[in-house]
């Protein structure tokens, strides 16, 4: 039961946001990250999936530093709901807001663009990231890309190509130290059995997934099925020994690359074990 | 940092005079007593609707399209050029527009190199000039290259005249030669294709989309003006007022009422209020810029001048509200201004 004081004080904020968003009464930055709108609209319905249907367990919070940092995680799941839940977890739990780079197709799509850019978020780009590095922020990359989110179910957990290692220059020439991170669960999510090339093709995207309930139920097929989650932050990496120069070498980059790669499959496997069954 | 009061300006020559903007530099330029004379030249004259007086400006009607800028910079012995006539409005016919602006300032350009006494040459272009897309980096600064380069109307111009302007500055090393990429001026005199469309009674926006914009206030703009012109601030710079809004913010402040749209049936609508209504309909580069918007990092001007706008984008929006008069809906939401 709701007491009466909480309720009214929740209906009293509302009241008080609305206000704020008629009246244009607040603040956005540079980027476009609106925090009165995405901790008021966007978070809750996805903190509502995190808790209720995917449960999702946290550690290894306390491994993210304070100041600017680069944190890498796999990326999965068809829909790229774990880069929501990611959110979710570091806001709820960290304290921190976690500005994740995109690809260039979230912001060609109307309503998911600026929706994107509300949230915090902006594009994979080298200065967008140097800048926020530069401002001290916690800056979430997928390295995957869409290779990692669109993989079939039959490849699960087996991390794909990372990039061309862009955001190993991106923290060696901002001095931050990258934070590893494994994101379990994602991949039950909708097991893409199955890929439509005609249809992507036609409507611009990377890949037109076949799951066993889409586009079989319709509508109803996009419910994420309730998998068990579990996000792993590692520790830090930091990258102390290397200079700025070394993000010209791409030696060094590969390297480097290769060497958080590994973290971060084998975080990813250690965590898989940990949580036994998809579903429970 | 770099001023050098020994060359100061002398002879100060103003294009695009009978224009907003070029009135007012002229009027803050000729107000200063180390500059000897203010020539101000336009096509036509200047228009006194928006009361600038032009002071002890020297009006000189003339065509800079034409080879007799070259004889009014000789024989006035002319050592600083503010290149200023820049056409951004849409009611001026396309081709002409286009004339005005790369034509004229391949002959103004013309002139500043062949005459002796040129030392120094402050042109105005756009912001426009890095595009508006989806793939843009959150925040242009000077050295970053458009990603999609605007390929119509006065960002187009802007585009070509910064390239001329490069050829000028590689051919005569000795001048100082400064570009500025102005945001979109706002402010109480302000009338530009932007102003108009903030004006409508209800304003439309592309469905699904909420760009963020900077605007700079008309008096740091005169201000940058004047400073680049006294001073020797040679380089490109970014020129906006501090902070950003979305478009919808922007709207609900003003308390002007919106109505999203899909962005084909825009460009439709807007045609058809040109045809009809006299409207200045959306050019591709304003409708881009209603879906992308853009943003510029204005710190090396900042660094460069040790000054910072007295308008943030914020207040130059407020600004132009107040003396605009709010929208319909402020009566109903009132945001009561801090």
């Amino acid at each position: 039961m709701t007491e009466p004081g909480t309720l009214e004080r929740g209906i009293a904020s509302g009241l008080a946001f609305l206000r704020r968003r008629l009246a244009g009464d607040y603040e956005v930055d540079e980027f476009g990250y609106d925090p009165d709108f995405a901790r008021t609209v966007l978070l809750p319905p996805a903190r509502a999936l995190y808790e209720h249907w995917f449960r999702v367990e946290l550690s290894g919070v306390d491994n993210i530093p304070d100041g600017g940092a680069l944190l890498v995680a796999n990326h999965s799941g068809t829909i790229p709901i774990d880069a929501l839940m990611l959110s979710v977890a570091v806001h709820d739990h960290a304290d921190r807001r976690i500005r994740l780079l995109g690809a260039d197709l979230v912001y060609q799509i109307p309503v998911l663009g600026h929706l994107a850019r509300k949230g915090g978020h902006t594009l994979a780009c080298k200065s967008d990231a140097a800048r926020l590095l530069a401002k001290g922020e916690l800056v979430g990359v997928f390295p995957e890309g869409f290779k990692g989110v669109g993989k079939p179910f039959a490849d699960r957990y087996k991390l794909q190509r990372f990039g061309r290692g862009g955001f190993v220059g991106t923290a060696l020439r901002a001095g931050v130290p990258i934070v590893p991170c494994a994101i379990v669960g994602a991949e039950e999510i909708y097991p893409k059995i199955g890929d439509i090339p005609p249809l992507a093709r036609l409507l611009g995207l990377p890949y037109f997934p076949v799951t066993p309930t889409f586009p079989l139920l319709g509508p109803a097929g996009l419910i994420p099925l309730p998998s068990k989650w579990m996000i792993r932050f590692g520790e830090p990496m930091t990258l102390d020994e290397y200079d700025a120069d070394s993000a010209d070498d791409p030696m060094t980059v590969f390297n480097i690359t290769d060497h958080v790669r590994e973290n971060v499959q084998g975080m990813l496997y250690e965590t898989l074990l940990r949580r036994g069954p998809a579903f429970l | 940092m770099s001023s050098l009061p020994a060359a100061a300006a002398r002879v100060v020559l103003v294009t695009g005079v009978s224009r907003f903007l070029g009135a007012r530099v002229a009027n803050t330029l000729q107000a200063d007593p180390g500059i000897e004379r203010v020539i101000g030249v336009d096509t036509v004259p200047p228009d006194t609707s928006h009361g600038v007086s032009l002071g002890r400006t020297e009006f000189v009607r003339v065509d800079i399209r034409t080879p007799s800028i070259a004889n009014l910079i000789a024989s006035a012995g002319v050592d600083t050029v503010v290149h200023l006539s820049l056409v951004t409005s849409s009611s001026v016919p396309r081709a002409k527009a286009k004339e005005l602006n790369v034509i004229g300032t391949m002959q103004l350009l013309a002139a500043c190199q062949r005459s002796p006494d040129t030392r120094k040459l402050v042109v105005r272009s756009s912001a426009a000039v890095y595009g508006s897309s989806p793939m843009d980096p959150a925040v242009f600064t000077e050295r970053d290259e458009p990603v999609e380069a605007p390929r119509s109307g006065y960002a187009k111009d802007a585009g070509e005249i910064e390239g001329y302007v490069r050829g000028l500055t590689r051919r005569r090393s000795d001048l100082a030669v400064s570009v500025l990429r102005f945001a979109n001026f706002l402010g109480p005199g302000v009338d530009s294709l932007v102003t108009r469309y903030l004006r409508l009674p209800v304003v439309p926006t592309v469905l699904g989309f909420d760009p963020r914009l900077q605007f700079v206030h008309e008096d740091d703009g005169v201000e940058v003006l004047r400073r680049m012109t006294v001073e020797d601030h040679p380089g490109c710079f970014n020129v906006a007022g501090d902070g950003v809004l979305l478009l919808s913010q922007a709207l609900r402040r003003a308390g002007r009422p919106s109505v999203p749209v899909p962005s084909p049936s825009l460009s439709m609508l807007g045609d058809m209020g040109r045809r009809f209504a006299g409207l200045s309909g959306f050019s591709p580069e304003l409708l881009r810029w209603l879906k992308y918007g853009r943003v510029i990092d204005t710190t090396a001007l900042e660094d460069e001048l040790s000054w910072r706008p007295k308008y943030s984008t914020e207040a130059a929006f407020a600004d132009f509200t107040a003396a605009q008069g709010h929208g319909p809906l402020t009566a109903l939401f009132g945001r009561t201004p801090r």
